[in-house]
């Protein structure tokens, strides 16, 4: 039976997991959730997810959520090793740059995000001093990402892994919003985006963020 | 072999969750002290070991990690694996839904109340009442819903003691220094799961250490 992801493709928390689903070659379906609709605050959706968000995610009688657990749930039944948990010193090091990338790279990507593609989709205004604080947070985290990059290869150590791939939802926003030149001041940064982008598990979900129906 | 080094001041949530798991884990470890008045965090040395100069930064032989939760989970996987659950594909996965819901949705509302209440007096400021009302009401939403877990199940992530119910101990434990304990009232099953893990030798030992020194 079909792993199933509950939420628009298009939500960074949802194409999160989605990459993870390709990366193992997982069968499985994406259920849409109408966030426009308040279907997110249903009953039906409460059952998966009691904090009413998405995505939420569903592979035989297990139910869970929180796009990174979903994640690591996924990347251990398919046996990957973008975990690398047979090693002590990676695994840690795995996670130290996946707290980074929800605690100073999504965080400060999220309200930008909002404030610039959500906000007037939703008929408002841009709050440019919104955008303006996030950007700043964001140049000091890439100013730590550029002295990483510059002596490793990938983010945890010369191997790739979910820290890396766990980037990709907000940088594809990033790249293609207004405000991606923010990166030429970091070219080691910029560099290895281009590659996280170009790997066949992101480019799938990318098209799968673009339609229409996302 | 020598012991880990914690790096950082008792006062400090996040590194007093670290001690948590360093006690549970029954782990050698020392906690060298860093002084925020001085600026000690910012300093060239701690910035070689915490790049967003901050606390924790931990130290175990030559790797040398920060953020508090991947510290936690390195320290788990090394001493006391049992925690995790890595062996186990579902009871690992709740335990990394918990995880994630500690992060993002319990300490998420309480660290502006905790800020309020206890960092910004400490430093001559006022508590901000709406700030701290708007993130109590989100905290009682995510108890709620521990109530509607904790009434089925002994601990969050099963019948298993795991790193997600630690994990909340250091900031629950600067809850209780605050005027509002007393949101655990209506929550008679997530009161008694707190009162259980009060009794835990380890949570006594961190209690003790965040007392302000006579």
């Amino acid at each position: 039976m079909a792993m199933k992801v509950y939420g628009p493709a298009m939500s960074t928390n949802v194409a999160r997991v989605l990459v993870c689903l390709e990366e193992v070659g997982a069968e499985y379906e994406v259920v849409p959730v109408d966030m426009t609709t308040g279907e997110h605050k249903s009953p039906a959706h409460d059952a998966r997810n009691p904090f009413g968000q998405v995505p939420a995610f569903q592979d035989g009688d297990l139910i869970l959520y929180e796009s990174r657990a979903i994640s690591k749930y996924i990347l251990r039944k398919g046996g990957s090793d973008l975990l690398r948990e047979s090693n002590l010193a990676e695994s840690a090091m795995v996670d130290v740059w996946l707290e980074v990338e929800s605690g100073h790279f999504s965080s400060t990507m999220s309200p930008i995000i909002f404030q610039c593609l959500v906000v007037p989709f939703l008929g408002g205004e841009t709050d440019t001093k919104i955008v303006q604080e996030n950007l700043e947070k964001l140049k000091t985290a890439l100013g730590v990402y550029e002295a990483r990059l510059s002596r490793f290869k990938y983010l945890a150590g010369d191997f790739v892994s979910l820290a890396d791939i766990s980037h990709f939802p907000a940088a594809y926003y990033l790249l293609g919003g207004s405000h991606a030149s923010v990166l030429d001041a970091y070219p080691h940064v910029k560099a290895w985006l281009a590659e996280v982008m170009d790997r066949p598990s992101v480019r799938k979900v990318v098209e799968l963020m673009k339609l229409p129906s996302a | 072999m020598a012991p880990m080094k914690l790096y950082g001041a008792t006062v400090s949530w996040n590194v007093t969750r670290c001690v948590v798991a360093l006690e549970e884990a029954g782990a050698e470890y020392q906690i060298v002290p860093i002084d925020f008045a001085t600026a000690e965090h910012k300093s060239p040395d701690h910035l070689a070991r915490n790049p967003f100069g901050q606390v924790p930064a931990f130290q175990d032989g030559d790797l040398h990690l920060w953020e508090s939760r991947a510290i936690c989970k390195y320290v788990a996987r090394k001493h006391k694996p049992d925690l995790l659950r890595e062996g186990n594909l579902k009871e690992s996965a709740m335990m990394e839904v918990c995880l994630e819901v500690e992060a993002n949705q319990y300490t998420a509302a309480l660290n502006p109340i905790l800020y309020q209440c206890l960092v910004s007096p400490m430093f001559g400021g006022t508590t901000d009442q709406k700030v701290v009302e708007e993130n109590l009401e989100k905290l009682k939403k995510v108890l709620e819903v521990y109530e509607a877990r904790l009434a089925k199940h002994k601990y969050l992530a099963g019948d298993f003691l795991s790193l997600a119910d630690l994990n909340h101990v250091s900031v629950t434990l600067c809850l209780l220094a605050t005027p509002h304990a007393s949101v655990f009232d209506a929550y008679p099953h997530v009161k008694a799961w707190w009162d259980g893990l009060m009794a835990r030798p380890s949570v006594q030992k961190v209690a003790a250490l965040m007392k302000p020194s006579a």
